[in-house]
């Protein structure tokens, strides 16, 4: 039977808002973004909101939904209590433009400043050449679909406001695709240390939390991470090894 | 059908959840454990059966058994106020250090006692714009936990020898439920320390190339039986902290004659 939900959604853009209450039919499997559409159609059509795939592939429809953030496209609402009004807010930590609509521009301004992949014969026609081992590890990493949820609950970025010295978890997920790659052979370790901020992070793991992906951004991405720039800042014992063996 | 509410200014949205429950069940876990040990060490009694129970010891009715928090066993001279110092003191150092730099447990202790953040887009405590984290000293010493793995494996090997004398009673070998209680400590510490982050970069982690060389591969080998425990890092975190403390207390009970150290079998000297 169909059922009548009330959501509660921010409208507004950089300069303020409000918030403005909607009455949506329910049908079954809908998803929040569903019913932010169903708003769109009957309701409201100046509701505005990203959106592209509706398949939790594109990565667009990020927004937080009773406080959490979420894909919109991912969250059923038969998976939240009805009996209070749904809220639907932008990302907190993007500007906003207009409604759920943020703008991200600064998760791409910063992934400019990363190093891509180098090789050590860039101009070699030969194809790479990669074995499954290898491949393993950072094939995690690719399944992001930089929807920028992970950017978005980082305490550094979104409570403390320091995009100035931490590129957060996203950019960390690409600097460690790019350092355990086999072919790759730059050395982003001072990179990592002096501009991208990895010892900001304290290992708190809510962008693993709510990475759609389910990527373990923390364990797998910024640990190891971290773990390579102790051995070149932090160790003493390694220093002193790279001493002994004459290398800087 | 739409209705406005809220004033001009931006409204917050707040989680909707009972997210506090994770933080406070692990600060109160945490609490507990701290007092407990807190309490043991400066006790400075009732942790090795052989000393504390020297009758029963002497009958051959229990096995020789040394609590985790005062092992290895040695004698402090030093007196402060006219009290010995307890030799726990001293040891706790170092399994301390290893959990508080633990990957596992900064999480844990930076969310539940710090709130930085308590709870994901749950607003941090003290919000501030010079943030830093874990870049500078003294929050950078988080960055040699890996010296503090290498003592824990030390450890290790000295709890296997505690491992191998409670086996031992006076008049032969044998196996108690105490023998028991500090296998299993060894066996969950074991799956605790083996599973940390620093072990798992150290054993191959820090390899860009698996399938280059021999040696690579065998690396990543145990870097995959490393990544399978470290996995699990939170659980056997938890489950080798509340296990030490256990092993610590049927030694306390069992020295301070509250309970017996059921004998499983025993043989003698002779065979
Ligand atoms: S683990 Fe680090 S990067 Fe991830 S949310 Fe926490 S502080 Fe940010
Ligand atoms: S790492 Fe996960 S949460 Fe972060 S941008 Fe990629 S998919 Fe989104
Ligand atoms: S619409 Fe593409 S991820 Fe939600």
């Amino acid at each position: 039977m169909a059922k009548t939900i009330t959501l509660r959604v921010f409208r507004g853009d950089a300069n303020g808002g409000t918030t403005q209450d909607f009455r949506v039919e329910t049908f079954p499997g809908m998803v929040v973004l569903d019913a932010i559409h169903v708003i769109q159609k009957e309701q409201d059509p100046s509701l505005a909101c990203r959106w592209n795939c509706k398949a939790a592939k594109c990565g667009s429809c990020s927004a937080e939904v009773n406080g959490m953030p979420r894909l919109m496209c991912k969250t059923r609402v038969d998976a939240l209590p009805t009996d209070k009004p749904i809220e639907v807010f932008p990302l907190k930590t993007f500007p906003v433009i207009k409604d759920l609509v943020t703008d991200v521009s600064w998760n791409y301004e910063v992934a400019k400043k990363i190093q891509g992949l180098t090789l050590a014969d860039e101009g070699s026609k030969e194809p790479l050449r990669m074995q499954q081992i290898d491949v393993d590890r950072v094939q995690e990493f690719r399944k992001c679909i930089e929807c920028f949820l992970c950017q978005n609950t980082c305490h550094i970025l979104r409570d403390n406001e320091r995009k100035d010295v931490f590129f957060g978890p996203r950019q960390m997920i690409r600097l460690a695709s790019l350092e355990m790659h086999p072919l790759d052979v730059a050395d982003r370790t001072q990179f990592l240390k002096e501009v991208a901020g990895v010892g900001a992070c304290n290992i708190t793991k809510c962008c693993t939390e709510v990475c759609p992906e389910h990527i373990q951004i923390t364990d797998n991405g910024i640990i190891p991470l971290k773990e390579r720039v102790a051995d070149t800042y932090f160790d003493p014992v390694r220093k002193l090894l790279r001493w002994v063996g004459g290398r800087k | 059908m739409a209705t406005v509410t809220g004033s001009g200014t931006l409204p917050e949205s707040k989680r909707t959840d009972a997210w506090w429950v994770q933080p406070l069940g692990i600060a109160v876990g945490l609490l507990v454990f701290i007092a407990y040990a807190t309490f043991r060490a400066f006790e400075n009694d009732l942790y090795l059966t052989t000393q504390h129970l020297a009758s029963a010891w002497s009958s051959g009715q229990v096995a020789d058994l040394l609590s985790p928090f005062y092992s290895p066993l040695f004698v402090v001279d030093w007196k402060i106020f006219g009290k010995s110092v307890s030799p726990a003191l001293l040891i706790l150092i170092f399994p301390l250090s290893f959990r508080l730099t633990c990957y596992y447990f900064r999480k844990a202790y930076y969310r539940a006692f710090f709130l930085k953040p308590p709870a994901c887009a749950v607003p941090s405590a003290n919000k501030s714009k010079r943030w830093t984290g874990e870049m500078f000293w003294p929050m950078a010493f988080q960055n040699l936990h890996r010296f503090t793995f290498y003592f824990a494996v030390l450890f290790l090997l000295n709890h296997l020898h505690d491992v191998y004398k409670a086996f031992h009673f006076v008049d032969g070998w044998g196996m108690s439920v105490g023998t028991l209680v500090v296998i299993l400590d060894v066996v969950l510490l074991s799956l605790y320390v083996f599973g940390c982050h620093s072990c798992r970069h150290l054993v191959g982690g820090r390899l860009d190339c698996y399938s280059c060389d021999a040696l690579s591969r065998t690396r990543y080998g145990m870097w995959r039986k490393v990544t399978f425990l470290n996995q699990r890092h939170a659980l056997f975190a938890w489950i080798s902290l509340i296990w030490v403390a256990c092993a610590d207390l049927y030694v306390r009970s069992v020295c301070a004659g509250v309970i017996p150290d059921v004998i499983l079998f025993k043989v003698g000297h002779g065979g």
